[in-house]
């Protein structure tokens, strides 16, 4: 038995009521129920406990979501929202699933029936791959894989791959517009979304998600407040959200690479990108606001701590939604470039000097920086955050050049005019 | 141990089937799809070597980026319905990779390797043997201690080729 498994609460607590001692767990108190022999159905139940939490928790996480984020939306447009089915409406996503399911799967005839039908799968595999290093609240996670910033960066930049397989299997324009808009936008977030976590790792000296929760005596949103900005808007752009919603914007090319999806599979992917969001917010919460960790019972209550964090990130991104219109294809790419790489730059630098001189290596071990150390680092990097943002906000807005006018007898004048 | 075989054996003969595909399908779109397949599996036996990071950066950088390139490069062709026309190239084609898989064979049957199972029993210390559980640390020494004229020489390419890049593409 992996030591990491031991550690993992719920893991461990199925194996030994089940397994107990038999075998070379000796770490378990008593005698299972299962007879000796039998620790391979153990290991085996325990696992699959794990996973049946995880999968579920994602997927009815993301039902409680669609009705949160359809009601929140209904007040930012001062309307009511699905309020019908059972109280405040809560019902509404399981009527909505049920609808979903019992409608007709369709399949173009042009399509590339394999591909076409791997995508809603492979969408939600990489969500459920990436939950699998969450720390949930203490010990409670399924792997503590010591590259776990990485790996959650890695896994989710699958789902690159299923827009494009959606895109080119269906067979239809629109869906391969979406495709095409998605793979070019995605590509470019991905450098400054990994730029902007080489701080956090920097400071804590690991990529395990468990150490950097342990690591944050001070709130890594404090300390790296650009690397939490940077991160924060790459993962919505990643997330296909509204101010980066190109690839699937209604108003132009219908759904965008989900065009000819339908019944269970368009289900699927809606609940992997709902899912998604909810992941993205459980690892904003994670890295940069201290994870099951709260200011009191972090023991006993880090699921509540955890959730709490989440729940607040959660209405970040419908606040967010709500807020900003759809951005041009450009635009997008200028932010990327122009706005986000350089922040993400600077914050690595800056982030690199101040672990330089609070003598982080001492000897080959990596140490931990002191909370002072960290509340010194947050005095110098908010204001250096608030002054990049500054220049670099200043230097990426754009001049629109003003097409030239219908009339082509009057000779044409090239302007320019700044634009906000 | 069997279990551990089991999974092996099923890598390796997706990497391998995955790999014929690649070459031998006359549908762009569907090679490419298996070169992210192979490409994945690669990383699930780095992965079975204990090496997470190196796992972890073939999934980033060749499942994610590298074959997002292909991607591109599929989208942007002409008359891609025809397929994967051959050329007069075959000679080549099979030289050149079985020349390299010689080269890999004979490092592989060359190379002392030493499985973390084996360390303490093969007389390994107990740093060795934190070195390899902690390899994303021990890496990162490696690279900026011992490697690093090799690894600022491969960054300064790399620079060198952005700006390469970005002067080809300027508006003038």
């Amino acid at each position: 038995m992996t030591p990491f498994l031991q550690e993992n609460v719920v893991f461990r607590e199925v194996y030994c009521f089940l397994g107990g001692n038999e075998g070379n767990a000796s770490w378990c108190g008593g005698d299972g129920l299962l007879p000796g022999g039998f620790e391979w159905a153990a290991y085996f139940a325990a696992g699959f406990v794990i996973m049946f939490i995880l999968v579920n928790a994602a997927l009815l996480g993301a039902a409680v979501f669609v009705w949160s984020e359809r009601r929140l939306l209904a007040r930012f447009q001062a309307r009511r929202g699905p309020n019908r089915w059972g109280p405040w409406g809560i019902f509404q996503p399981i009527a909505d699933l049920l609808k979903l399911i019992i409608k007709e799967d369709i399949v173009p005839n042009a399509a590339d029936r394999l591909a076409f039908t791997l995508v809603p799968i492979i969408m939600l595999m990489a969500l459920l791959l990436s939950l699998a290093v969450m720390p949930f609240a203490r010990n409670t996670y399924l792997v503590n894989l010591n590259v776990g910033i990485l790996y959650i960066i890695a896994v989710s930049s699958m789902s690159t791959i299923a827009i494009f397989m959606a895109g080119w299997s269906s067979a239809n324009k629109y869906a391969m517009f979406g495709a095409m808009r998605g793979v070019a936008m995605l590509i470019s977030y991905e450098i400054p979304l990994v730029l902007s976590l080489v701080g956090v790792v920097l400071i804590v000296g690991s990529m395990s998600l468990v150490s950097v929760v342990e690591a944050q005596t001070v709130p890594f949103l404090l300390v790296q407040p650009l690397g939490a900005l940077v991160f924060m808007l790459g993962i919505s752009a990643e997330l296909n959200r509204t101010p980066f919603d190109i690839l699937e914007a209604e108003s132009e090319i219908i759904a965008g690479y989900h065009t000819e999806y339908s019944g269970i599979k368009f289900a699927l992917i809606q609940a992997a990108e709902m899912a998604g969001v909810l992941a993205a917010s459980g690892f904003l919460a994670t890295i940069f606001m201290g994870g099951w960790s709260g200011p009191f019972w972090s023991g006993q209550l880090g699921a509540f701590w955890f959730l709490v964090k989440l729940a607040g990130f959660v209405m970040l991104f419908i606040w967010i939604r709500a807020t900003f219109p759809r951005l041009r294809i450009d635009q997008i790419m200028a932010f990327a470039w122009k706005f986000l790489l350089p922040l993400a730059l600077i914050n690595f630098l800056v982030t690199a000097v101040q672990v330089y001189f609070f003598g982080f290596y001492q000897g080959d071990v990596p140490g931990e920086l002191t909370r002072n150390e960290l509340w010194i680092m947050a005095a110098i990097n908010i204001p250096v955050a608030l002054i990049a943002i500054g220049i670099f906000g200043r230097f990426s807005r754009e001049k629109v050049r003003v097409p030239e006018p219908v009339f082509q007898n009057i000779a044409p004048s090239p302007r320019t005019m700044e634009v906000d | 141990m069997l279990f551990q075989d089991l999974i092996f054996w099923a890598l390796a003969a997706v990497a391998v089937v995955g790999a014929l595909g690649v070459v031998l399908l006359r549908d762009v779109f569907r090679s490419a799809l298996l070169l992210v397949l192979v490409f994945l599996t690669v990383a699930g036996l780095f992965f079975f070597l204990a090496a997470e990071f190196l796992g972890i950066v073939q999934v980033l950088i060749y499942a994610g980026a590298i074959s997002i390139l292909i991607i591109f490069a599929i989208m942007l062709t002409q008359n891609v319905q025809e397929g994967n026309l051959p050329n007069g190239l075959q000679f080549a084609a099979v030289l050149l990779p079985a020349l390299l898989l010689v080269a890999l064979a004979f490092v592989a049957f060359d190379t002392d390797w030493r499985l973390i199972a084996d360390l303490p029993a093969v007389g390994g210390t107990a740093v060795e043997d934190a070195a390899f559980r902690d390899n994303t640390f021990t890496l990162s020494k490696l690279l900026l201690e011992n490697y690093a004229l090799a690894f600022g020489a491969a960054g300064t390419l790399l620079l060198a080729s952005i700006i390469g890049a970005l002067s080809l593409v300027r508006e003038r």
